[in-house]
């Protein structure tokens, strides 16, 4: 069996973001960098599934700078068997549609049985690349799961709907399955697995051998919401700032009466 | 503009989201007509014309064939843009939509100004101008952006669409939320705990001060994620939407599904040590302090009172 899991790198989201100097994307540099949170779901159910099946090989994808190899020898040593990365200094200017048309291009002819995304990226939140995946390659694909079973070939999900709800969805493999936060609980690497893992293959490719379209939309401008004003904002030491409270919530609010 | 609106049916009924489409297509001035997998007996109350395709036949969920049919009503209609809720039926079908009409789709509007869709990023922190290259366009609209002024009115003009489209994956249909629990919806205080608790210890200072203030203690999506915390605490779009007269967000950055399940609270106090997060956007106080200081304090003092 062929497993492919397609991670992104994103900012640690608690960053204190600039803007670039065409103010077209946040700038890149001081900030934390990670593995985005939904795609740790993802390399974590692609690693128990390949347990599970025992012989199968795993591949993890990121598309990015020299950087995300780091984040990609994570998912090595989560049990990732190798790597490929896109390498693309420019990927903040490709849309959803150029991303996913890489990846199918990549996996078009190599056969995976089942391709694992995150349902959305951090930073640009669009949730489109990994359904683009499938339909580019033809195959079905399932979103936002918050549950996945695998049995000789059929693959038995569950879909987070809103206020609560969930679908039960079956479909049969090669399929591709965008995961939700929650999904299950991804793995910390062992010591003895992130030494393991820099032995583990991690080829580059650059894009330009796989990037054959072009892009339907680019970011006009990238810019901080303006305040909305209104709301107090208080500092300082926290014995004030309990009094000021308390003070606050008589005032206006019924709570403490 | 013309603009073609997907409306949503799930489990025999019209979703109300479907309406935040008509209101966005009227704050465009466009003209409007409507596509729902759904049923003759659950008409929307709209104006226009209706591509109806039968829930009966086609299933309440299930891509490849919805994908045919809304192909075919954008097909008859020619609509400048298609329209989605940016929801579990909206993110799903719309790529497959944009990708089939090889046109740009702008996931999660929360505003047009000057014709340019207007879509977060980073949770929030950022907001992205985004220029489509194609003349038409998808887009899926954030809930709650864009709302109705007026109850909505008026029957449509039906236009039957069918498809023999294969399906390609099998419904074995829904899983209702677990019994039990705590109903937040009815509670007039809820203090509640973010990633900013740092550890499941924590939640035992949360709990304490939703007692003080006689209240409950509810949690945002990565605390009950991490088991922290029970799913029925859990306030937003896939949680509990809650309306109390206090509201406290301790360590609650504030996810854009985080706000929409909370906004409505009558006052809103957040506690934070980043004074940019984007909880201080629906916050009538925004407390820069360590969670784990303040809100014991606070908890002591409310008790002497």
């Amino acid at each position: 069996m062929k497993i492919l899991v397609c991670i992104k790198q994103v900012p640690d989201m608690e960053s204190r973001f600039k803007l670039n100097s065409e103010s077209n994307w946040y700038e890149g540099t001081d900030l934390a960098w990670r593995m985005n949170e939904y795609d740790e779901y993802a390399v974590e159910q692609a690693v128990q599934l390949k347990g599970q099946v025992g012989d199968a090989d795993l591949t993890v994808l990121s598309i990015g700078p020299d950087r995300v190899k780091e984040m990609m020898k994570k998912a090595l040593a989560m049990g990732c068997d190798r790597g490929a990365h896109i390498a693309d200094d420019d990927y903040f200017k490709k849309d959803p549609f150029e991303i996913a048309s890489v990846i199918a291009e990549f996996a078009k002819d190599q056969g995976f049985d089942l391709i694992f995304t995150g349902m959305q990226s951090q930073d640009r939140g669009s949730g489109q690349v990994g359904v683009l995946v499938a339909e580019m390659l033809d195959l079905p694909s399932i979103t936002t799961i918050v549950d996945f079973a695998f049995d000789g070939g059929q693959i038995t999900v569950k879909r987070e709907l809103e206020g609560g709800i969930k679908s039960v969805i079956k479909a049969t493999a090669p399929a591709l399955v965008t995961c939700q936060l929650g999904l299950n609980t991804p793995r910390y690497p062992t010591l003895p697995n992130i030494m393991k893992a820099k032995r583990k293959e991690l080829l580059s490719i650059p894009i330009s051998d796989l990037l054959k379209v072009e892009g339907k939309q680019e970011t006009a401008k990238m810019y901080f919401p303006e305040k909305k004003g209104g709301g107090l904002v208080l500092e300082g030491d926290v014995a004030d700032l309990t009094d000021r409270l308390i003070k606050i919530l008589k005032d206006k609010t019924a709570v403490l009466a | 503009m013309k603009t073609l609106l997907v409306a949503e049916y799930r489990d025999g009924e019209l979703l109300n989201s479907s309406y935040e489409l008509v209101a966005f297509a009227e704050q465009l001035g466009a003209e409007s007509a409507m596509f729902l997998v759904g049923s003759d007996s659950a008409l929307p109350t709209y104006n226009g014309t209706l591509y109806l395709a039968d829930v009966g036949k086609y299933g309440e969920f299930n891509p490849a064939v919805h994908k045919q049919l809304l192909l075919d009503a954008i097909a008859k209609e020619q609509p400048d843009m298609v329209v989605f809720a940016h929801s579990s039926y909206g993110w799903d079908l719309a790529p497959r939509i944009s990708l089939a009409l090889n046109v740009a789709h702008v996931s999660e509007v929360i505003d047009i100004v000057d014709g340019v869709p207007v879509v977060p990023a980073c949770n929030a922190k950022l907001r992205r101008n985004v220029k489509a290259k194609t003349n038409q366009m998808v887009l899926t609209l954030q809930g709650g952006a864009f709302g109705l002024e007026d109850e909505p009115s008026g029957s449509p003009t039906v236009v039957s669409v069918d498809t023999d489209t294969a399906a390609q994956v099998e419904f074995c249909g829904y899983e209702e939320a677990e019994a039990g629990g705590v109903d937040l919806s009815k509670a007039e205080v809820i203090v509640s705990a973010g990633r900013g608790i740092g550890k499941p210890e924590n939640l035992a200072i949360i709990e304490a001060l939703a007692k003080a203030l006689k209240g409950e203690y509810g949690a945002s999506r990565p605390v009950v994620d991490s088991d922290w915390a029970d799913h029925s605490r859990q306030v937003g779009t896939t949680g509990q939407t809650v309306s109390p007269k206090l509201y406290v967000a301790c360590g609650i950055s504030g996810a854009i599904q985080h706000l929409a399940g909370m906004k409505k609270s009558e006052f809103i106090v957040a506690i934070n040590t980043d004074k940019d997060a984007p909880i201080g956007e629906v916050a009538d106080v925004l407390i820069v302090a360590d969670l784990k200081e303040f809100v014991p304090a606070m908890t002591e003092k409310i008790n002497n009172l």
